[in-house]
């Protein structure tokens, strides 16, 4: 783990050493028609929970779980002939997750307290800005690959502004297709089970799973002050939807389980709504409001607060407080509580009803020599946030992000 | 329709149409404190771990400017 981490820092320092040119020039008016080196940033997190009602075991057990996350993203930008700017954003990020109740998908092979995966996640994307008309075009690609999971992702999008400027309509598409490894829990797997391999090797069947979304929002300015953003997605997903680890124990059969079963496809429309106001010339407030409902009975509303002060030009803090909550799903059910003639079953608690708080604080600084003196080290961001949830889960996150200009 | 329900699509409705209702023309030298960095609609970068975090231990997802699927988040 040190390794991979150490790999991940060392690379964002060769990448200084490679960009680190002296005096660097006022870029505001310059248009440089070459690919040039715009900026890059780098998001490390350490996130750790725990709870009591691990899916795996059916809706008990540990969800203790640990996980560091880095990437890294660098953009590049360019002026065509037509005076269109062009960017050039590729990335890579890589988790590294440890989590006790993956031991219990098969408690007999490994013994390690906590089993452990990596999880790694390149994509790339481009978009093209005409600044004359206001309009703005866009694609990208991605990949995420773990030992079970894989999924590949393309999307376009569209913005077109005002003609005041004051306002930006913007359309996105995306589709994920997935494929995950049916991988049973130990007592599950017989020779007679197709899907099985007997627990021997790695060669699992695999289900795909694929997610197909549109987006669009608008975001409006108010005044010199206020700015609104409204977002509606529509989100359709397609294939095996539970996952073949997930346990559950029906009425009346507290040693034997069966492995949860949804349906196969699943509507989702989220509607988003930000608003940010600056107060005076020192506290920004950020305000976010989503509500969301599916065809599988879930439906949640989201809020989020946040400010920001800036005590100085150089420095500002933000404490910030999220509330969730949610109803079940129409198939959530705990531990021996499904009865045998349900059709769809699961004991995720992820899909029970609960209401969760969140809320922490971060700061940011931009010194004008440069963090840690620096020069093209512009801004160093930290942050840390403790989330609990009625159904008894906690965790905490602290992220930083490193900006490179 | 609940009541929770009729309130949210109503907030999402009226809300909007009542901020763009006064809504007024920002000349580009206005916009100092709207390009603030802080200003930005949407999420920050330093947010993308909680924002997945979430999602893998919520029901819900969307509207927030981040992916829509891919990923298992399975533990």
């Amino acid at each position: 783990m040190k390794r991979i981490c150490l790999s991940v820092i060392g690379l964002f320092l060769v990448m200084f050493a490679a960009f680190a040119q002296p005096g660097g020039r006022d870029t505001s008016q310059y248009k440089p028609r070459k690919l040039s080196f715009e900026e890059a940033n780098l998001v490390s997190s350490y996130y750790k929970q725990d709870g009591n009602n691990s899916a795996v075991e059916g809706g008990r057990g540990s969800e203790k779980l640990s996980d560091i996350s880095n990437t890294l993203d660098v953009k590049f930008i360019r002026w065509d002939k037509q005076d269109r700017k062009h960017s050039y954003v590729g990335e890579i990020g890589m988790d590294h997750y440890t989590s006790a109740s993956s031991d219990k998908i098969n408690p007999n092979t490994l013994s390690s307290a906590s089993h452990s995966d990596t999880r790694l996640y390149p994509s790339f994307s481009w978009n093209m800005e005409n600044l004359q008309k206001g309009s703005t075009i866009g694609a990208g690609v991605s990949l995420s690959s773990e030992y079970d999971y894989t999924s590949i992702g393309v999307h376009v999008d569209y913005a077109q502004k005002t003609k005041n400027r004051n306002g930006e309509f913007s359309a996105k598409g995306q589709v994920y297709l997935d494929k995950l490894k049916y991988i049973l829990p130990v007592e599950l797997r017989t020779s007679g089970n197709p899907n099985s391999n007997n627990g021997e090797g790695d060669n699992y069947s695999s289900k795909s799973r694929n997610s197909y979304s549109g987006s669009l929002s608008y975001s409006q300015i108010v005044n010199t002050r206020l700015q609104l953003m409204f977002i509606a997605d529509l989100v359709y997903q397609q294939g095996y939807l539970g996952l073949p680890f997930h346990r559950v124990y029906l009425q009346g059969r507290p040693t034997t389980a069966v492995v949860e079963n949804l349906p196969d496809t699943r509507m989702k429309i989220p509607l988003g709504f930000r608003a940010n106001y600056f107060v005076g010339d020192k506290v920004i407030l950020r305000s976010f409001y989503r509500y969301y409902t599916d065809d599988w009975g879930l439906s949640s509303h989201t809020v989020q607060l946040e400010s920001s002060v800036k005590v100085s030009p150089f420095l500002s803090i933000t404490p910030f407080y999220r509330y969730y909550t949610q109803t079940a799903v129409d198939y959530f059910a705990p531990y021996l509580t499904h009865k045998t003639t349900d059709q769809y079953y699961t004991s995720n608690y992820d899909l029970s009803a609960f209401n969760s708080n969140f809320y922490g604080a971060g700061f940011k600084i931009t010194p004008t020599k440069g963090v840690f003196g620096i020069q093209r080290l512009t801004m160093l961001e930290l942050r840390y946030g403790h989330y609990t949830r009625t159904t008894g889960l906690s965790s905490d996150i602290i992220s930083m992000n490193l900006k490179f200009k | 329709m609940n009541m929770t329900k009729k309130s949210a699509w109503l907030f999402l409705v009226v809300v909007p149409l009542l901020a763009l209702a006064a809504c007024t023309t920002v000349k580009e030298y206005e916009k100092n404190r709207l390009n603030d960095s802080e200003m930005i609609l949407s999420a920050r970068k330093v947010e993308r771990t909680e924002m997945s975090f979430q999602t893998y231990r919520e029901g819900s997802s969307g509207a927030n400017g981040g992916k829509t699927g891919g990923g298992c988040g399975c533990n």
